[in-house]
């Protein structure tokens, strides 16, 4: 597992709100994070706590307005990424950082075949003539196992299978070897045998060319097999940070504690009802000035009301932005 | 639960096959097609969740729009509640369309952006119902709460909600007009997992309360064991097995079906690490050429010489456990099917 070593991305103190109508929301609330170089990093969390939205600040995908980027810093090898201006920004997205939309039918261009959207980026950044292009294209969707590539390449999306757009995705933000892939709920779509598949080509490309990944998925049995360490979310922060196997055998957040609760699995004992975490994810229409999930937690005391806990160090390389205490079930001490 | 002649089957597939033509060259001709989906039959109860599952691209969504007739069907029936709209024009089928809807797997690609949240959902209700507007807007409001939406977004647009968010929009929507059959294709494959919880707790509590039925598409093996009363497997556009729930997970028959649950992954790293999987090598064939014989045999870790040339027919291995393999087709190998297939593996290897 690497660690140490100076981060590819070091992203601190993030700001993103939206203007709405309706007023501001305030999706994305001081994140701060690091990616160490063929680390991959889980994030997980709750719909609507700020995934995504953090993920496409990092690299100017969010239209302006409605979006606005507050505050903080994205440093990629010594650039802000926040401050390089759109052209710069544009090419690292097409080469050094690949990108995995969640929702592969809106990021595919209906209009264009899979195969030219695919070579496109090859023949810009890579410099690749069209003929190179195609064969590398062809290689590139057997490597996420799509059958009968060369001929497909013709296709348009919607001739593809929900999990195939998806893999065509993973193509195209593998295409030009990046050095930092962030993807957003790449697997949704896939079924088990091939989402193995595409793990296993992960565990590889990180090996051989150190590519560094920051995964977003709900299946915390993906990130309990992949990630080296997980970053857990909900509304709009980040509440818990940890190495993989000491968050799913120490959680310290009472969030982390219940989302872990709630996963179904294929072997045990069949529950009748599933658990939920109980009560609503919070509205996020002004900067928190108390903690998010107070309102659903077992464990919320008045300091809950009236400060945002920062993130605290519990244990090596673990933190957690929580005021309380599940060793001694009391109140963390002040620190 | 209900034993099976006491059941009232809601929905009855019979022969389906649902074939996308292939055009090539200059002239755009007809050089082939897709078998996205390729004679399969299979029956829904009324007030049952059948669960769909299978590899991506095998055909599920395919096969779920089918049989809400969303494509004119290449071949075969699908009778719902004793209707046969198999071939049904689409005018006819209007009248009918209330009883039965579909979440779709993209959230995005089916909701329209123009439109806000409150009328997208309305919109089922405008077109098929002459409520007012204040009966629409409450109604709206309780399907809302239903999916655990807040109340206070029915102004949004759908580009102003996260992904899991836009699903539970797609899902209040199918719910709006009290269908009978609703097929989910992915419908929570996009949400957290308490989400994804509170969505199959609200599906099973309209199941049990309006008495709905369920075709549930899915990759997610977990979810389908909690949610589903029995579990089809599909493999490029064929069914390989069908068994009730519990017997799927206990006693998978089909390779396939053995492959696919051995490799779900396990939210707990200790064990994820040490786990045996069986993990499937081989070229995977395209519906567009599927190879001959059994459509597994290029990957099948038990594959025999039969399997390369005769394609498996469907048979009962115990009562409503189908699987079409040719491990059980022969009367010899269903009494010893691991040293018969392995016997049969060895002499294939000397036979080359
Ligand atoms: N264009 C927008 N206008 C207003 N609010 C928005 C917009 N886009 C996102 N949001 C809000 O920002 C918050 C964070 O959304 P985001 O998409 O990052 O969630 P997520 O964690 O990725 O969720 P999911 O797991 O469902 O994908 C949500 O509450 C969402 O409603
Ligand atoms: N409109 C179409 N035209 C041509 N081929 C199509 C069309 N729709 C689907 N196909 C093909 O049919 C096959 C089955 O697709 P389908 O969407 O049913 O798969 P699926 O089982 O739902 O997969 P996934 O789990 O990835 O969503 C695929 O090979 C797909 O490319
Ligand atoms: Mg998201
Ligand atoms: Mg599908």
């Amino acid at each position: 597992m690497p660690d140490g070593g100076v981060p590819v991305l070091d992203v601190k103190d993030l700001k993103t709100v939206f203007l709405t109508r309706s007023g501001e929301v305030h999706a994305v609330n001081s994140v701060s994070f690091d990616l160490k170089p063929g680390e991959l990093l889980g994030v997980v969390g709750e719909s609507g706590s700020g995934k995504s939205v953090t993920m496409m600040s990092l690299i100017g995908l969010l239209p302006t307005p409605p979006a606005e980027i507050r505050g903080g810093s994205v440093v990629f090898e010594g650039e802000d990424l926040l401050k390089i201006g759109e052209d710069r920004l544009r090419k690292l997205r097409g080469s050094r950082i690949g990108f995995v939309f969640q929702d592969p039918m809106t990021s595919l261009n209906p209009v264009f075949t899979v195969g030219f959207q695919i070579c496109e980026p090859l023949r810009k950044h890579m410099g690749l003539s069209k003929s190179e292009a195609r064969t590398r294209a062809v290689e590139l969707l057997e490597l996420v196992g799509i059958p009968d590539a060369r001929r497909r390449l013709r296709d348009y999306p919607h001739q593809f299978s929900g999990g195939m757009r998806q893999r065509v995705m993973i193509a195209i933000a593998l295409a030009c070897d990046p050095d930092v892939l962030i993807a957003d709920e790449p697997t949704t779509a896939l079924d088990v045998t091939i989402q193995a598949q595409i793990l296993e080509l992960m565990k590889e490309l990180r090996e051989k060319l150190g590519m560094a990944v920051i995964w977003i998925t709900h299946d915390l049995g993906v990130i309990a097999g992949i990630a080296d360490r997980v970053m857990v979310m909900y509304g709009g922060q980040v509440v818990e940070q940890a190495p993989v196997r000491e968050l799913f055998a120490n959680p310290q957040h009472p969030y982390t504690r219940a989302l872990l609760q709630t996963v179904p699995s294929v072997s045990g004992e069949r529950s009748e009802k599933l658990r939920v975490i109980e009560g609503q994810p919070p509205i996020l229409v002004d900067a928190p000035s108390a903690c998010p999930f107070r309102a659903r937690c077992g464990h919320a005391f008045a300091r809950c009301d009236r400060e945002n806990p920062a993130r605290v160090t519990v244990g090596p390389g673990h933190d957690a932005a929580c005021f309380w205490n599940p060793a001694t079930e009391g109140p963390r001490d002040a620190g | 639960m209900l034993d099976d002649t006491a059941r009232r089957k809601l929905v009855e597939v019979k022969n389906l096959k649902m074939h996308f033509p292939i055009y090539s060259g200059v002239l755009r001709s007809r050089t082939g097609e897709v078998k996205a989906v390729d004679d399969i039959s299979f029956d829904v109860f009324e007030g049952e969740t059948l669960g769909l599952v299978g590899e991506s691209g095998c055909g599920k969504s395919t096969c779920g729009r089918a049989v809400l007739r969303l494509y004119d069907i290449t071949e075969g029936t699908v009778t719902i509640d004793g209707i046969e709209i198999g071939t049904m024009d689409q005018q006819t089928l209007r009248g009918y369309r209330p009883m039965m809807q579909m979440v779709f797997q993209d959230p995005q690609a089916s909701l329209n952006p123009r439109m806000t949240v409150a009328r997208i959902i309305s919109e089922p209700l405008e077109e098929h119902t002459d409520l007012s507007d204040v009966d629409k807007l409450a109604r709206v409001h309780e399907l809302m709460d239903a999916v655990g939406l807040n109340r206070d977004f029915a102004n949004r647009y759908p580009h102003e909600f996260s992904g899991g968010q836009r699903q539970r929009i797609g899902i209040a929507r199918a719910l709006a007009l009290n269908p009978k059959f609703i097929v989910c294709d992915e419908p929570i494959a996009a949400l957290d997992v308490s989400i994804q919880a509170q969505v199959v707790n609200l599906l099973e509590e309209l199941q049990d309360k309006l008495g709905l039925t369920y075709l549930f598409i899915s990759h997610d093996l977990s979810m389908v064991r909690h949610i589903a009363d029995r579990v089809a497997v599909m493999y490029l556009g064929k069914v390989v097995e069908l068994a009730p729930r519990d017997a799927l997970y206990a006693t998978p028959k089909h390779p396939y079906t053995e492959a696919l649950l051995s490799a779900v992954p396990d939210p707990d790293p200790s064990v994820e690490n040490r786990k045996e999987r069986v993990i499937l090598t081989g070229d995977v064939p395209s519906p567009s050429n599927p190879p001959q014989g059994c459509n597994f045999c290029t990957r099948c870790p038990k594959v025999m010489e039969i399997c390369k040339t005769v394609d498996p027919t469907t048979v009962e291995l115990a009562p409503g456990h189908f699987t079409a393999c040719h491990l059980y087709t022969q009367t010899t190998t269903m009494t010893a099917d691991n040293t018969v297939a392995q016997e049969a593996q060895k002499s294939d290897q000397q036979g080359e």
